[in-house]
């Protein structure tokens, strides 16, 4: 199976702080990826590294074997990568539709005095680009609230929704921080059907989640984070047993594995998280 | 107090008038407030170089100062439309890329772009008051439209020029409604006015929505610099001062960074400044539309419909 994504060593800092230090890991084509991890463990940061929109003090990304490093945000997500936030950010006081039709506009070719005068092609396109997002409020059953304003959806919906204006994009790897934050269970388990659906369509995901039910019942294989580090890679029902991982989460002592250092617990964490 | 009714009409109309010359500016303040969250202090000078860009082309180059008439004028009026709006939307672009898109890569603080702009403001302005452009003395806008009274409203005269003016600007922002609202250009714009970073994670390809912003509201500018040129019959290197400040306050008024806010914003302070004049010295008029400005900064800062390009 091809690589759709390689992070090798990637190391970012902020001023002294490393947030994520010396990752690396792959992921296949085709892949549901959990990466999980402690609040500040760098997860966000990671996400950002990839998209571009903090690129990596080191090391190297490459997207099917091209590098991503050093590439502008919206060329990347040209190239087949898009994300949804952990905090929702939508375009608030745009519709439903409107917003996913900004993703789907980053497919279009026509330039501005097209979109203006309205060529032929450029309809053609704007029809393609309606009917596209159409489906995709379709797909993750929001088409109901075209018309509404995204900020006054629920807060699921709005999860829902930042979903299809990533798919929007056209995206091969689509990553999802925390999608099910905030979410009653009903509504897990509509997210996770969601995220199902859109692996069978081909579209590679890579998940940072909380809820070990969702992260653990969805992914074919989980990295976890600790202090930037990665302390562990797998299938889910191995790295759950990892003492290592438990010690992460529970701190040292619990996981009768004591021997690493204790000290780094002090670094900050919860901030990074959200850079 | 001892106030002048029977003016009314007239101020009544030339406030209007002013205004929407005001909101039409406003407009430039208010779009590049809305995706960069600057105040573009520059905008004066980009609203002159339109007025200054006709004084050339037909004053100088072609020396078009007789009074012309049906199709000549129509086309002389269209392509005057078309040279402001490029000759101001094309500064405004360059302005940009040379001033602010350097310290948006740094990272800069907001009150280093602000001192950018007065410095770009200054500069431009300054540069047009030298000899080898436009000098320190003042030009008359050349005379190929005559000024003839067109039509009477509420009594008060309202010559050609006044109308052109007003019926420019009406169509300018009914075009602009429709570029913001219902195309993709427009759609860009709103998103990275409401969230820059979710927009460029989005695709969208932000420099060039800036650039598109720079350059709307600069021809918008552009073309308001013809206008008010001709209205008043002069083209001056210090021409955008005061008309400046005054659609900047508009802007603010209505609220920064809303689009519709600039046009409420710009024909309430013509309006205010003009009828203030009923009551006390035509003096004033400058005072009290600073005024205005102080008010709406103490007791309604994001102004009358709040802030927001996306706000509607």
């Amino acid at each position: 199976m091809a690589k759709i994504l390689e992070a090798e060593n990637v190391t970012k800092q902020f001023g002294g702080l490393t947030a994520v230090n010396d990752v690396s890991l792959y992921i296949d084509e085709g892949e549901i990826f959990g990466l999980i991890g402690p609040n500040g463990a760098g997860k966000t940061t990671f996400f950002n590294a990839i998209t571009g929109l903090y690129p990596p003090t080191r090391g190297a990304i490459k997207l099917l074997g091209q590098s991503m490093v050093g590439r502008k945000p919206h060329d990347i997500t040209a190239a087949g990568v898009c994300r949804t936030f952990q905090q929702i950010r939508l375009f608030p006081n745009m519709s439903v539709f409107e917003n996913v039709m900004i993703g789907a506009d980053a497919r279009g070719k026509s330039g501005l005095l097209a979109s203006v005068f309205k060529t032929p092609s450029n309809r053609k396109e704007q029809e393609a680009t309606e009917k596209k997002s159409l489906e995709l409020l379709n797909f993750c059953g929001i088409e109901r609230f075209g018309n509404e304003l995204a900020r006054n959806l629920s807060y699921g919906d709005q999860r829902r929704l930042e979903i299809a204006r990533a798919l929007g994009t056209g995206p091969k790897l689509l990553l999802l921080d925390e999608p099910a934050a905030g979410m009653n269970p009903v509504e897990k388990n509509g997210l996770r059907e969601l995220v199902r659906k859109i692996r069978d369509q081909g579209v590679t995901i890579l998940l940072i989640e909380h809820d070990m039910k969702v992260v653990m019942g969805l992914s074919d294989r989980v990295a976890v984070l600790d202090h930037g580090e990665k302390i562990a890679e797998g299938k889910p029902e191995a790295v759950q047993k990892d003492p290592k991982v438990v010690e992460a989460y529970l701190g040292s002592g619990a996981g009768g594995a004591a021997a690493t250092s204790t000290d780094g617990k002090t670094a900050p964490s919860g901030t990074m998280d959200r850079t | 107090m001892d106030c002048n009714t029977g003016a009314f009409p007239n101020l009544f109309v030339t406030g209007l008038i002013l205004g929407m010359l005001y909101a039409l500016i406003a407009l430039g303040y208010t779009m590049v407030y809305g995706v960069l969250k600057l105040i573009n202090f520059a905008h004066d000078a980009i609203f002159m170089i339109g007025a200054a860009s006709i004084f050339y082309l037909f004053g100088v180059w072609f020396g078009l100062n007789e009074p012309t008439g049906g199709v000549v004028l129509v086309s002389l009026i269209a392509v005057g439309f078309l040279v402001s709006g490029l000759a101001s939307g094309g500064s405004a672009v360059l302005l940009e890329r040379l001033a602010y898109r350097p310290l948006r890569r740094r990272g800069a603080a907001r009150l280093s772009f602000l001192i950018a702009a007065v410095g770009a403001s200054f500069f431009i302005t300054y540069l047009f008051q030298q000899d080898f452009l436009l000098g320190t003395s003042e030009h008359n806008f050349p005379g190929f439209m005559a000024t003839e009274s067109a039509l009477t409203i509420i009594g008060a005269q309202v010559n050609n020029r006044r109308v052109l003016a007003v019926l420019t600007a009406v169509a300018l922002f009914l075009i602009l409604d429709f570029f913001v609202n219902k195309t993709r250009s427009g759609r860009s714009i709103r998103a990275v006015a409401q969230d820059i970073d979710a927009a460029r994670l989005m695709g969208v390809n932000v420099d060039r929505v800036v650039a598109l912003t720079f350059f709307v509201g600069g021809f918008f500018g552009g073309i308001a610099g013809f206008l008010y040129g001709m209205v008043f019959s002069k083209v001056a290197w210090n021409l955008g001062f005061f008309p400046g400040i005054k659609a900047f306050t508009a802007a603010v008024l209505g609220g920064i960074g809303n689009v519709r806010g600039a046009l409420l914003g710009g024909v309430t302070l013509g309006l205010v400044e003009n009828l203030s004049t009923l009551c006390i010295g035509a003096e004033w008029k400058n005072p009290i539309a600073f005024s205005v400005l102080v008010l709406v900064l103490i007791f309604r800062p994001t102004g009358i419909l709040g802030e927001g390009l996306s706000a509607r």
